[in-house]
């Protein structure tokens, strides 16, 4: 296993990331940031942190599950359920999705499908920390953390602080397949 | 998880796995488009041999709130009237291409049957005197959700427990939990044999009423006879029926459920139905919540055995 980002380059990535949203958008106003459960959910959450340092005003951030959206539902065991929980109305604002790793493009796809059944967001931008290439559909992000060209038979992986023992991006060639 | 038949024989994970899916799809029902796509393309049967309004509704909702089809049977307008045996109904109506099947039959062990003939998943939604699963889970989640678990609760279970499939089906899912179980009835209609059954029995509602943070109400079964073994309503109403007065003895924080249709007067006097503490209403949600779980663990996955 091999380690393509530390926990300090996970910290700068972020704050990088929280310029360029404030950039793209002049400013925090009407922004919400949503992770993808499950890795996405503390990204987002440090995300906001790092815009409302920035703006000096709270931003407000979000989870969203895309279980129920998935479109392989067919070829994997059940996956259970996390929460989805929006503290504000997503109509009219900018929701910027959060998620740990971009790869098929088919996660994103389904939170696109789960955002729309909460609301209509004026824009919707997507953010992640790791961009390994291999798209199956049209979708790119806005916002990337660090491009790592990868092998379909490696498997990326983020651990944050927040959820496991330490933090930082790894490649593991042994897994076959990948992993969506 | 390839059926959901009974509550005997799912454990404390299963049940919470189940319970904690429903929590989010209560979630779902809330918001204001109530619908999920989950189960596009699948088609789900509902065939109820006995009559049934909310709980064949309730899983025609919960199908159709994760974006399955549904098709349903009614026995008084089938060919059942022409002779037709259950099994090749049930293998009429799976080779029009179901994914799963939700039965209610008066027979016991009728659900199991089908299980057997068909190769899709079986819900038991009901069968005669000895479970209906759906039901126990849609109790347990209401009570969680008003205590925070059942560990350590003290239910009452009272009415006609012998004819009664709740009565069954929640012992046992409670008990899993953890909740503390007395059946309460005259003893004409507690169960003949409660031997490996987790619960006390008691034949004298006022004499243990205030011990309960829980007193689950019956309905007396008059269609399987429970109607013919005490002298007479007014006399059932008297010793077991939740009256106002006896409302008015409980702990403050006791609720009352009741898995309906309620027969006000009998077993639950009006205003006590109507009282804030009567979790009727509530449970009838969770049921859709809980229904909707069901059909997502059978059919939102390739099965794990």
């Amino acid at each position: 296993m091999t380690r393509v980002m530390d926990d300090a380059d996970v910290a700068r990535a972020l704050r990088r990331i929280a310029h360029e949203i404030l950039e793209r958008n002049k400013g925090g106003s009407d922004l919400v940031i949503v992770g993808i459960h499950t890795r996405g959910v503390p990204l987002a959450e440090r995300l906001a942190g790092e815009i409302a340092d920035i703006e000096g005003a709270p931003i407000p951030s979000g989870k969203l599950d895309i279980g129920l959206y998935r479109d392989d539902l067919d070829s994997r065991p059940t996956v259970s359920l996390g929460p989805t929980e929006i503290p504000v109305d997503i109509d009219k604002r900018t929701v910027v999705l959060v998620d740990d790793v971009l790869y098929t493009g088919r996660t994103i796809r389904a939170a696109l499908d789960a955002l729309a059944d909460l609301g209509r967001p004026a824009v919707v931008q997507l953010a992640v920390l790791v961009d390994r290439g291999h798209r199956q559909l049209p979708i790119r992000a806005d916002y990337v953390g660090k491009n790592i060209p990868t092998s379909l038979g490696e498997h990326v992986s983020v651990r944050l602080r927040s959820v496991d023992a330490d933090e930082g991006v790894f490649i593991d060639a042994a897994h076959i397949g990948g992993d969506a | 998880m390839r059926h959901l038949l009974t509550t005997e024989t799912l454990d404390r994970a299963a049940i919470e796995s189940l319970l904690d899916s429903a929590d989010e799809f209560l979630d779902v029902l809330h918001r204001p488009i109530p619908k999920v796509p989950a189960l596009r393309g699948k088609t789900v049967a509902t065939l109820f041999f006995e009559p049934s309004t909310r709980t064949r509704m309730s899983f025609e909702k919960a199908a159709k709130a994760l974006s399955a089809d549904t098709m349903s049977f009614s026995p008084s307008t089938s060919s059942l009237k022409k002779g037709e045996s259950l099994k090749d109904t049930v293998l009429t109506i799976h080779a029009m291409g179901v994914d799963c099947m939700v039965v209610r039959h008066e027979a016991t062990g009728a659900a199991w049957r089908v299980a057997e003939w068909v190769d899709v998943p079986v819900i038991n939604g009901g069968d005669g005197a000895h479970q209906h699963p759906t039901q126990a889970l849609l109790d347990c989640l209401t009570i969680r959700q008003r205590f925070g678990g059942l560990d350590g609760l003290r239910i009452a279970i009272v009415g006609d427990v012998r004819h009664s499939r709740v009565a069954r089906s929640d012992v046992f899912a409670m008990a899993t939990l953890g909740a503390e179980i007395t059946l309460i009835a005259p003893p004409t209609l507690l169960p003949l044999d409660t031997t490996g059954w987790p619960v006390g029995t008691s034949c004298n509602l006022d004499d243990v009423l205030t011990e309960f943070d829980v007193v689950y109400l019956l309905r007396v079964q008059a269609e399987r006879g429970g109607a013919s073994v005490f002298p007479s309503n007014a006399e059932y109403r008297e010793r077991f029926g939740m009256t106002r007065e006896r409302m008015s003895r409980l702990k403050p924080d006791t609720v009352v459920l009741h898995p309906g249709p309620m027969i006000r007067g009998i077993e639950i006097d009006a205003a006590v139905a109507d009282d804030p503490r009567c979790l009727v209403l509530g449970q009838v949600t969770n049921g859709v919540a809980v229904r909707m779980s069901a059909l997502y663990h059978l059919m939102g996955g390739v099965p794990v055995e």
